[in-house]
């Protein structure tokens, strides 16, 4: 079997996988990184998103050899050392844009890389548009949207305007 | 003064473990010398087993055991119990025929568990899976159901006569016919009520363990109900005594209703831990969650409502086929039946309706409750009969509607089919909701969508619906097989902080949050001293669970109930410690006050003596400071109130755009806001999905064709529209909260009133009815089609 070194969440990481393994699966059962979900089998929900390389990736599309070398961060290397919430994680909690909470360490990676790839603004059109790879079934997205919309403020550093909420 | 109490939108208390993917669902759990499973599953709809041979996989790497129908039956394993008995017309009992854990002889439906393969590791136990060898005899399947009671139609059970589960009818038949007699027009409507799959984004999974040494079993399972799992699979499955059955549900990523069920999968790694003697873990592929999740709705309907000259309702009459798939699911006979066919009268004054309900096995999926779970089936009918109506008489939508509403002041209200309404008031909720949407403003919007090309519609639905299900012994009259109570142990700790222990489950309501809260409030101590602990059977005495809306109205309850005997006994201990007598003591906002001194011990103080009796009343009363409740509803709650959804069509591509959704709904109690509004826009979203997107798609022979998340269309973020929701209470009259329940109100509500907008849409298309999903082939076929007839004129 393949042995694979990259870097998770800023440390390094290794591990024995067969060819056949999903990055998903070697986040969840070799590393325990049990943040990053399994929502679907066709690459359609993106419970399963991930940063790789600096990118949002569904890490069930992306086998672990690929990823040998790279730059990955989940949902559990967002947060600062002392344990402080990422920007997108607390306008989550702020706007309540989760239920169950399954969909959520997706639906935060996907929203940051939507926020970072923007930096000019963002319409409401384009963060639905934006989340057409995240499947949510219980928040109805209301709240996602709102929560995406105000973390672009509070991540490029500006003030949101009032009429805004 | 409690600030984060009843009424404050807090931020949840679940949110920084999920944020943060720190979250505990089952498939993030893992045993020491975990094995794991997986099934085998029929990919035929209707066959007879010929032979099973396993033996080049129980040969293959890693294969720790593999497990047949036959090694079950065996040991004489129960088959999957079905939680409800419905009755015939005639007063016989249902057919409800065996459902083996795994197939023997037969498989009915594509996804019928056939063998469990146990391996160490999952790849390992897919590819035995895949090599072992079945031959199969096709029989032949049907999906439909008016195929299925056809002369003829392959049966689903040998011992079922035409497919037939049940043949059933409520209400008063020669009234109804009266009314009909008498009526000034008859408006007549055949509709069906799409299939759907439930989808909770985590897919069923489940670990079970056995130690050998207690002979206990432990079941981790992605439940809505852990006790319920318990009492089914141990009882009547594998003869487990509660004891020696361990069932936890820990986070449970979403359910609406899919996970309330007793599942096949189950009972099969329960008694294979046994057997094997180490852990099984077993995950759902999506897949497999779309061909072993139990379905919902799949009603196929035809309905006459009488009225007179001047619109009001005389007498609704309703048929009703109900697929019941291959199996009776849990509570499957009582969703068209006690839950749906009751609500028929909706909230008007129709002063007779009779139904009868077919329910039909086919070879598919189980069908059983989805979000609403058969309230949305007879709000759909009953508010596309009610525009109709209107059409057919030329009325307006919104006066017809009024002029037939159970009026405010007329509650309790005994409707002509079982229920009795305890309050509401639908006008207001009507009023509220024109308002919010501006739909004065509507024919200025059509008017400005027409000049872009595009077809605007504005539709309404005023419903009601019957959750918090439900008193017991009402119940049980219906049919039910369990009691319908809500368990709270409530343990007050010696320094006043406080473990609310409850039958309730939260998978993504919001419990740990709302009912820390409530206590909050009733106690008058800090809501960040309160922690709420559920899902467990070892930790929490009983409970039935959270489905049905009935968390808060029943949950709640118990815990209110639970509370008041605390602090009785809190009055006795500070009535001890002041030398007062117990009718002088009060408690309020945390405090035991001497009325009229300054007297009073802190509710911490009084804790602290009961477990530090020291200077106690230990003659008349135990130390400690616990107490447990059982709450046995009285009656169901009533959740109604009006949505109103406004769409635009591209004519040239059919497709459907909903521009605007507004709901104002009657929930009772609130306790938190910022929850409750989100419950009302989730469910809306699954119910503009049934009405515009999703449906399940089986081929005439039982194979399903909407089997993924690439074909079976789920609502997405650009699919929806924002969703503005106001709330107008009366409250509960006959629970100690006032609360009726939210969790099912917007996928309702919803439905009709998205239909109701595309048919207005519609309107020059010479539209009466379409069914859901409204899609866009659907409706580009209805425009072509007229445009092709009045080019042929």
């Amino acid at each position: 079997m393949p042995q694979i070194s990259l870097t998770v969440n800023g440390k390094p990481a290794s591990a024995e996988v067969e060819s056949r393994t999903l990055l998903v699966e070697l986040l969840r059962e070799k590393l325990h990184l049990t943040g990053t979900h399994v929502g679907c089998d066709t690459s359609q929900c993106g419970a399963c998103v991930v940063e790789v390389d600096g990118k949002s990736v569904k890490s069930c599309t992306m086998l672990a050899v690929q990823a040998a070398g790279a730059h990955v961060t989940t949902i559990e290397g967002l947060a600062s050392a002392d344990g402080k919430l990422h920007p997108m994680q607390e306008m989550f909690r702020e706007h309540h844009a989760l239920q169950c909470g399954y969909c959520t360490p997706g639906m935060v990676m996907s929203a940051i890389d939507l926020v970072n790839s923007h930096p000019d603004g963002l319409s409401e059109e384009q963060i639905r548009h934006g989340l057409e790879g995240n499947i949510c079934r219980c928040t109805g997205y209301h709240n996602i949207v709102k929560a995406i919309h105000a973390a672009w403020f509070v991540m490029h550093g500006k003030e949101m305007p009032i009429a805004a909420e | 003064m409690i600030v984060d109490g009843i009424g404050a939108s807090v931020k949840r208390v679940e949110d920084h473990r999920f944020l943060s993917g720190k979250g505990h669902y089952t498939d993030d759990m893992n045993r020491p010398g975990q094995t794991h499973a997986v099934f085998r599953r029929s990919d035929s709809p209707h066959a007879r087993i010929k032979s099973i041979d396993i033996a080049a996989a129980s040969k293959m790497a890693g294969v720790v055991a593999i497990f047949t129908g036959a090694d079950l039956a065996a040991e004489g394993v129960g088959g999957v119990p079905c939680g409800w008995q419905i009755h015939n017309k005639d007063g016989s009992p249902m057919a409800e025929p065996m459902h083996p854990v795994l197939a023997i002889d037969k498989v009915r439906h594509v996804g019928d568990p056939i063998a469990m393969v146990v391996a160490e590791t999952k790849q390992q136990a897919k590819d035995a899976a895949e090599a072992i060898n079945i031959e199969f005899e096709e029989l032949g399947g049907i999906s439909d159901v008016r195929a299925a009671i056809a002369p003829g139609a392959p049966l689903v059970h040998d011992d079922v006569a035409s497919n037939v589960c049940f043949d059933w009818h409520i209400g008063d038949k020669a009234a109804t016919e009266a009314a009909f007699a008498n009526a000034f027009k008859i408006i007549k409507l055949d509709l069906t009520n799409n299939r759907l799959v439930p989808n909770a984004m985590e897919p069923r999974a489940a670990i079970s363990e056995y130690d050998i040494s207690s002979g206990e079993y432990t079941l981790h399972t992605t439940s809505q109900n852990p006790h319920v799992i318990r009492l089914l699979m141990g009882a009547f499955v594998l003869h487990i005594p509660e004891h020696k059955l361990r069932v936890v549900a820990p986070d449970v990523g979403g359910g609406f209703g899919s996970k309330i069920f007793h599942y096949a999968e189950e009972a099969a790694l329960t008694w294979a831990a046994a057997k094997v003697l180490r852990p099984i873990k077993w995950t759902a592929d999506r897949s497999e969650s779309f061909i072993t999740d139990a379905h919902g709705r799949d009603h196929v309907s035809h309905a006459e409502l009488a009225v007179a000259e001047d619109g009001k309702f005389l007498g609704l009459r309703v048929e009703t086929l109900a697929n019941m798939g291959a199996y009776l699911s849990t509570f499957a006979p009582s969703v068209p039946t006690y839950l749906s066919a009751t609500l028929l009268a909706g909230v008007y004054t129709t002063p007779a309706i009779y139904a009868q309900v077919k329910a039909v096995f086919t070879h598919t999926v189980p069908v059983d409750a989805y979000r609403g779970a058969g309230r949305p089936e007879a709000t759909f009918l009953l508010e596309r009969i009610v525009d109709v109506a209107a059409r057919d008489l030329g009325m307006d939508r919104v006066e017809i509607r009024r002029k037939n509403f159970i009026p405010a002041d007329a509650f309790p209200y005994q409707t002509p089919i079982a229920l009795q309404y305890d309050s509401g008031d639908y006008q207001t909720t009507l009023r509220e909701c024109l308002r919010m949407a501006d739909y004065d403003g509507f024919e200025a919007r059509r008017k400005a969508a027409a000049a872009k090309g595009k077809l605007r519609g504005i539709g309404m639905s005023t419903y009601v619906e019957a959750c918090g299900i439900a008193p017991s012994a009402v119940a049980g009259a219906l049919g039910a097989r369990a009691g319908l109570y809500e368990v709270a142990n409530i343990r007050v700790h010696p320094t006043g902080s406080v473990t609310v222990f409850t039958g309730a489950h939260s998978h993504g309501q919001g419990h740990e949050t709302t009912f820390a809260q409530l206590v909050a409030d009733q106690l008058g101590i800090p809501f960040n001293q309160i922690e709420i602990v559920h899902g467990d059977t070892s930790k929490v005495p009983f409970g039935m669970g959270t489905y049905g809306s009935r968390s808060l109205s029943v949950g709640g309850s118990a815990m209110v109930k639970a509370m008041d005997k605390i602090i009785l006994k809190g009055r006795k201990i500070a009535a001890h410690l002041m030398e007062a007598s117990l009718d002088d003591v009060e408690f309020k906002d945390g405090k035991f006050t001497v009325t009229g001194t300054d007297k009073s011990k802190a509710f911490a103080e009084i804790s602290l003596t009961a477990y530090v009796p020291h200077n106690y009343p230990i003659e008349e009363l135990e130390p400690g400071l616990e107490e447990t409740a059982f709450y046995d509803p009285k009656n169901f709650t009533y959740p109604g109130g009006c949505h109103i959804c406004e769409v635009e069509i591209d004519p040239n591509t059919g497709t459907v755009a909903v521009i605007n959704f507004t709901a104002v709904d009657d929930v009772g109690r609130v306790i938190n806001p910022m929850i409750v509004e989100g419950q009302v826009q989730g469910g809306i979203a699954q119910g503009i999905g049934q009405a515009l997107l999703e449906h399940a798609i089986y081929d005439e022979s039982g194979q399903l064709l909407s089997g993924s998340m690439m074909d079976y269309t789920m609502p997405r973020a650009d699919d929806l529209p924002n969703i503005l929701v106001g709330t107008e209470s009366t409250m509960c009259t006959h629970n100690p909260l006032g609360a009726k329940g939210v969790g099912e109100v917007g996928a309702i509500g919803s439905p009709p009133a998205v239909i109701n907008a595309v048919v207005d849409a519609l309107r020059d298309y010479d539209v009466r009815h379409l069914d859901m999903p409204a899609t866009p082939a659907k409706i580009w076929g209805i425009i072509n089609a007229h445009t092709l007839k009045m080019a042929a004129e």
